[in-house]
């Protein structure tokens, strides 16, 4: 047991009882009795919920009554409530850095099963804590100004209304997108659910909104591969696909697709899921925006070797004229941009069906994705809405929807991808509606939550489509019977869990309902952007219910489907919600920066320079005339690094300088 | 509180990958063994082998290092400082006579709130296993030897030299 | 350079599915590579072992698996696709279930054995697609079976439950394999469908309906062979003809080892590679009369 020490340091020390959460499996009074017998401890208190009002109170009050000067508080994980404390000791007319945080929720009671162990852990952990904060010393708040021009990456219409938001706040922001045009997964559907109104009619003012807005600057075709400096103040380097194409002087008139030596078009259409073909010269889709065409370097004859090179007769470029808009020699070029705050609306993309090969994609070449489908339903897709199979003529007269393709799935993704229930069901009124065809949907359970989702569904059980609750075992061209009219059919295979037996059920048509999953590219741009991933691929928040759409990274945030699976409404909500997030930043001008950068003792640094090349920041210098090394404070980001290196022990980071651990190990480890 | 001897396990946890990790373990409900202290630092990088070395003095029976995983680190490259200063430690702690598992090294993302609650199960069970490291006892053994030597050896001066002038300059350690 | 091998026979290849064995051994000489029988072999456990005891049946795997590892070769063949999932499975309970393997390891140390999980066990498709290659096979091949339709037949054993080296619902190893050795491959949905041959014993209704199915599907689709992997679907695909035509009409197709298509296309007699021993004959090859009957 250590000394009782002589110094005028004075500890106040609370435990929280957090309602039932700790106090259930930590004896909290028991822990505040211990915690008053330590050195330098004048007041110790537990009590239900610190963090309330009233909790807060009762630290100033306190501090003026008991002339306190430091502060522990026990209660949940620093990285939810130090700032909250830090607030209430300051109000209290302390410097905030005179308080410790000691986690007893998610490191102990939430954890552990035994009281008297949990009990035993609580007061070490406060033991450390109040041994620590003895150690700690006044320190200065740090304010970094905030560039105020923003950053969106991704033009789906997450990024979209972000970019709106903040563009119609008066910021400016630059929208990068790697397709040719914005628009995203929405851009490919027909109909929205539950509303069944139309999705380019809802998306398209919002996307020429951005192509025409003048704070908005729409980098497509572009990609982000580089991020430096901190919040308030990035770097972001653009890398700009050559398309082959002036964007200012292109009209958008698309003379050069009609000229193209290729007179029918014959290449995969991405946009159409490559149920179409386009030409090598091409506009994605009719409402793209920009409203600028793209070259193909791939299928451009212009770019093909030995004699294909001299079948084009570049008749584009007659075309256009003196517009002169192509440029057979645009090159690749990297764009510097200076931000304060970044947007992250990446999106997702949907299940490879081939990973099912028990559903038979792409080997029975009438079963069909969700997204293919969306494409043969709408008006401006490759059949002009006309549902027919591959075979380009036969309406189908009977089609099962498979739910659940790569969802709830221990084999694929295990989540649920939220969306496929209701855009199956989306897609069953509208395939009835354009075939007449019997439509099943074969579910494991309905999931409808949503504003009007539910009589969403009524409407479709009146409407006549079949629901047949079982998880399709496999889709098949084997006929067992020529009765059952299985000849020629594909065959689904489920057990109807309802009805209790195992049904076989022809069909024309098999429309498979992907789910969705994260960019295959995600953790690229994770590292890049300094962001987490979830164990499933998605981008993880600073706290899934208090700060949704915040990153670990400060002035980083995220929205859409890039952190999990979502619905267009919820995109939109969160959309919306980071621009907020990054408003607020930008508004404030500033931000405070923790204190917790290291600096150097002049004196005791012996010059060995040890120190500099393990900076990953280069904040470290050297003073070639004093031969000491030099932090710049600006620039160090307190990692603690070069501290646990240096032979000298001159270098000190505030916030964990040595003493301060050194007391924590022996606060941990001291024997009751 | 159970029978079983509780080995003390000092844990360093950096704040953005390991620390937030067990606090994902905390908000999931997981549970795990009791006996490990978590001192937050906020990189692995941070982690002085003198931290290790004291822990173990004063009293832990391990030691365990949490960091983000390789191309993770929220300093970019903090963990493979962290990962070069444990493979030399651990080639001193060797010599020292002390077990390898007793200090072990983790890469815990933030998502894997399994994984913290599997580690220090698992590191529970190796060191409940090899069973307490006791250095501060033996510090106090041996501080009792020196002690009862430089008794000894002060009694056998006192006795055979009879010009006692010059022995008080050769210190008993030295010997 | 020859490769070795353990060699897992089971009661299978040196009882009614010996064309297995007989086709499988010079395949694999032809290949460079050499099996080496374990000395001593016992019952794989399968059968009425695993229906009876999980655990002793265990035991049984284990005691192979044993003397495998002392052996030295660095993997164990088991053909048989019963052998293979039974082998297969107590490795995984040996990895997994404490409690199986305090039993199991009590057991070997009665006989002075250990195991200590290391010989992996394979099967033939595994190693030839994934240790030998197509490219080594292709290079054997000198009488191509061009024009020979044939229905792979994998059965339920070496994807179900694991599936380790191929797709559990749409294997596909075997058709590459007699891909690369001219074979022309029908598209066979029921490629992992019940034979019916562990009912044809006990419920012979249901069991031979299984079969027919999988026989008429082949024929309808054009096969002139059932490829297979397993001695027991080849014994159920094949000898119940009289049965089936009894209630179904003729439903005549020969089911053969893979083993075998690949010893016709690396010119092996017909004899040789146990063809004889099939109740249905295999139409005799259009190619050069090299065909030994």
């Amino acid at each position: 047991m250590d000394k009782p020490s002589k110094s005028n340091i004075r500890i106040g020390f609370y435990v929280c009882h957090c309602g039932s959460n700790i106090a259930a499996m930590v004896d909290c009074p028991a822990v505040a009795k211990y915690v008053e017998t330590l050195p330098n401890v004048v007041l110790s208190r537990d009590y239900k919920y610190m963090c309330s009002d009233p909790g807060q109170e009762l630290i100033q009050k306190d501090i003026a009554e008991f002339k306190l000067n430091r502060v522990v508080v026990a209660s949940c994980s620093p990285l939810l409530h130090e700032h909250t404390f830090r607030g209430a000791v300051e109000a209290g007319g302390l410097n905030p850095f005179f308080f410790q945080m000691v986690n007893i929720r998610e490191h102990d009671s939430w954890v552990h099963t035994d009281k008297a162990e949990a009990t035993a852990k609580a007061k070490e952990l406060a033991r450390a804590a109040v041994l620590r904060v003895a150690q700690h010393k006044a320190l200065e708040v740090k304010k970094v100004p905030i560039h105020p021009d923003a950053l969106v990456v991704g033009g789906g219409i997450a990024g979209i209304h972000a970019a709106m938001t903040l563009a119609n706040a008066g910021k400016k922001v630059f929208l990068v997108e790697r397709e040719p045009s914005i628009g995203g997964h929405m851009a490919k559907f027909d109909k929205t659910f539950p509303t069944l109104d139309c999705a380019a009619c809802i998306l398209t003012p919002k996307m020429s909104a951005v192509g025409t807005h003048p704070n908005i600057t729409l980098l497509s075709y572009s990609e982000v591969t580089k991020l430096d400096g901190y919040v308030g103040n990035y770097t972001v380097t653009v890398k700009r696909k050559p398309r082959y194409i002036i964007e200012d002087k292109c009209t958008g008139c698309q003379d050069c697709i009609v000229n193209c030596v290729y007179k029918e078009p014959k290449f995969r259409d991405e946009f159409n899921e490559g149920l179409g073909k386009r030409k090598p010269v091409y506009i994605p889709f009719p409402q793209a925006t920009p409203q600028v065409v793209a070259i193909d370097p791939k299928t451009c004859l212009n770019f093909r070797n030995g004699e294909l090179t001299n079948k084009c007769k570049k008749s584009c470029v007659t075309a256009c004229g003196e517009k002169q808009a192509i440029d057979f020699n645009q090159q690749e070029t990297f764009l510097d941009l200076k931000v304060g705050t970044i947007i992250i609306t990446t999106g997702f993309q949907t299940f490879d069906a081939k990973r099912m090969p028990q559903y038979g994609y792409g080997k029975y070449p009438n079963v069909y994705t969700a997204l293919e489908i969306e494409r043969l339903v709408n008006t401006s897709g490759p059949t002009g809405g006309h549902v027919v199979m591959r075979d380009g003529k036969t309406e189908p007269k009977s089609i099962g929807i498979i739910h659940c393709v790569g969802s709830r799935d221990k084999k694929t993704n295990r989540w649920c991808s939220r969306v496929c229930c209701m855009y199956s069901m989306k897609l069953a009124h509208l395939l009835k509606e354009h075939t007449g065809a019997e439509v099943y949907s074969f579910y494991i359970d309905m999931r409808t939550p949503g504003k009007g989702y539910e009589e969403f569904y009524d409407k479709l059980l009146e409407e006549g489509v079949h629901f047949i609750r079982g998880r399709v075992g496999e889709v098949t061209d084997w006929a067992m019977s020529k009765e059952e009219m299985e000849e020629g059919k594909l065959i689904i295979r489920v057990e109807d869990t309802l009805a209790g037996y195992v049904r076989r059920i022809p069909f024309d048509m098999v429309v498979l309902a992907t789910g969705m999953e994260a960019q295959s590219d995600a953790q690229d741009v994770r590292r890049l952007f300094n962001m987490s991933c979830g164990s499933e691929g998605f981008f993880l928040e600073r706290h899934p219910k208090l700060a949704p759409v915040s990153t670990f990274t400060e002035g980083i945030f995220i929205a859409g489907a890039c952190q999990g699976p979502r619905d267009i409404p919820d995109t939109v909500a969160q959309a919306g919600a980071a621009a907020a997030e990054a408003l607020a930043l930008i508004d404030k001008g500033h931000i405070e920066q923790e204190p917790n950068t290291a600096y150097i003792i002049e004196e005791e640094c012996c010059g060995c320079k040890s120190c500099l090349p393990l900076c990953p920041y280069t904040a470290i210098t050297f003073d070639t005339g004093k031969k000491k090394a030099v932090i710049n404070e600006a620039l160090c980001k307190g990692c603690g690094t070069c501290v646990a290196a240096c032979p000298s022990g001159s270098i000190v980071q505030n916030l964990f300088d040595d003493d301060e651990i050194f007391s924590e190990i022996q606060g941990v480890l001291a024997h009751e | 509180m159970s029978e079983q001897w509780q080995p003390r396990i000092v844990a360093f946890f950096c704040n953005w990958c390991t620390y937030t990790a067990a606090d994902l373990a905390g908000v999931s409900r997981l549970k795990y063994a009791a006996n490990t202290r978590v001192i937050r630092l906020m990189c692995s990088g941070r982690v002085d082998p003198q931290f290790i070395l004291d822990a173990l003095a004063k009293g832990a029976d391990a030691v365990l290092i949490g960091g983000c995983h390789p191309f993770d680190c929220h300093y970019a490259e903090g963990n493979y400082k962290c990962l070069r200063r444990f493979q030399l430690l651990k080639r001193m702690l060797k010599d020292m006579g002390i077990e390898e598992q007793r200090v072990r090294l983790e890469w815990i993302s933030a998502a894997e709130g399994e994984k913290v609650k599997r580690v220090i199960n698992e590191m529970t069970e190796t060191i409940r296993a090899l069973g307490p490291l006791g250095i501060p006892q033996k510090f106090a053994a041996w501080d009792q030897e020196m002690e009862a030597f430089a008794a000894h050896v002060e009694a056998g001066e006192a006795l055979k030299t009879p010009c006692s002038a010059h022995a008080p300059q050769q210190e008993p350690a030295h010997v | 350079m020859t490769t070795k091998y353990s060699y897992f026979p089971g009661c299978s290849l040196k009882g009614i599915g010996r064309a297995y064995e007989e086709s499988l051994l010079p395949v694999f000489r032809a290949l460079g590579c050499e099996l080496e029988e374990l000395e001593d072999w016992n019952c794989c456990g399968a059968t009425a072992y695993m229906a009876v005891d999980e655990v002793k049946a265990c035991v049984l795997a284990s005691r192979n698996l044993a003397m495998a590892e002392q052996l030295g070769h660095k993997e164990l063949l088991a053909p048989c696709s019963a052998c293979y999932l039974v082998l297969n499975k107590t490795k995984h309970y040996l990895e997994d279930s404490p409690a199986v393997r305090g039993v199991i390891q009590k057991a070997l140390a009665e006989v002075n054995m250990t195991y200590s999980g290391q010989t992996p066990v394979k099967h033939p498709l595994d190693v030839m697609i994934n240790n030998i290659g197509l490219d080594e096979i292709k290079k054997r091949v000198k009488r191509p079976l061009t024009g020979l339709k044939v229905a792979p037949y994998y059965g339920c054993q070496i994807v179900r439950p694991y599936a380790t080296f191929d797709d559990q619902h749409d294997p596909v190893t075997m058709d590459r394999l007699l891909e690369a050795i001219g074979c022309e491959i029908v598209r066979f949905p029921l490629k992992t469908r019940c034979c019916g041959a562990s009912l044809t014993g006990t419920l012979p209704e249901p069991g031979l309906l299984c079969a027919k199915i999988i026989l008429a599907e082949a024929l309808k689709r054009g096969a002139d062979v059932i490829a297979t992997v397993c001695p027991l679907c080849q014994f159920n695909l094949d000898g119940y003809h009289h049965n089936i035509e009894k209630k179904w009409g003729p439903h005549r197709i020969p089911t053969v080892y893979f083993t075998q298509l690949m010893g016709l296309a690396f010119g092996l007699g017909e004899r040789e590679l146990g063809l004889h021993r099939g109740f249905i004959p295999m139409k005799p090859l259009p190619a050069p009369a090299a065909a030994g009957a």
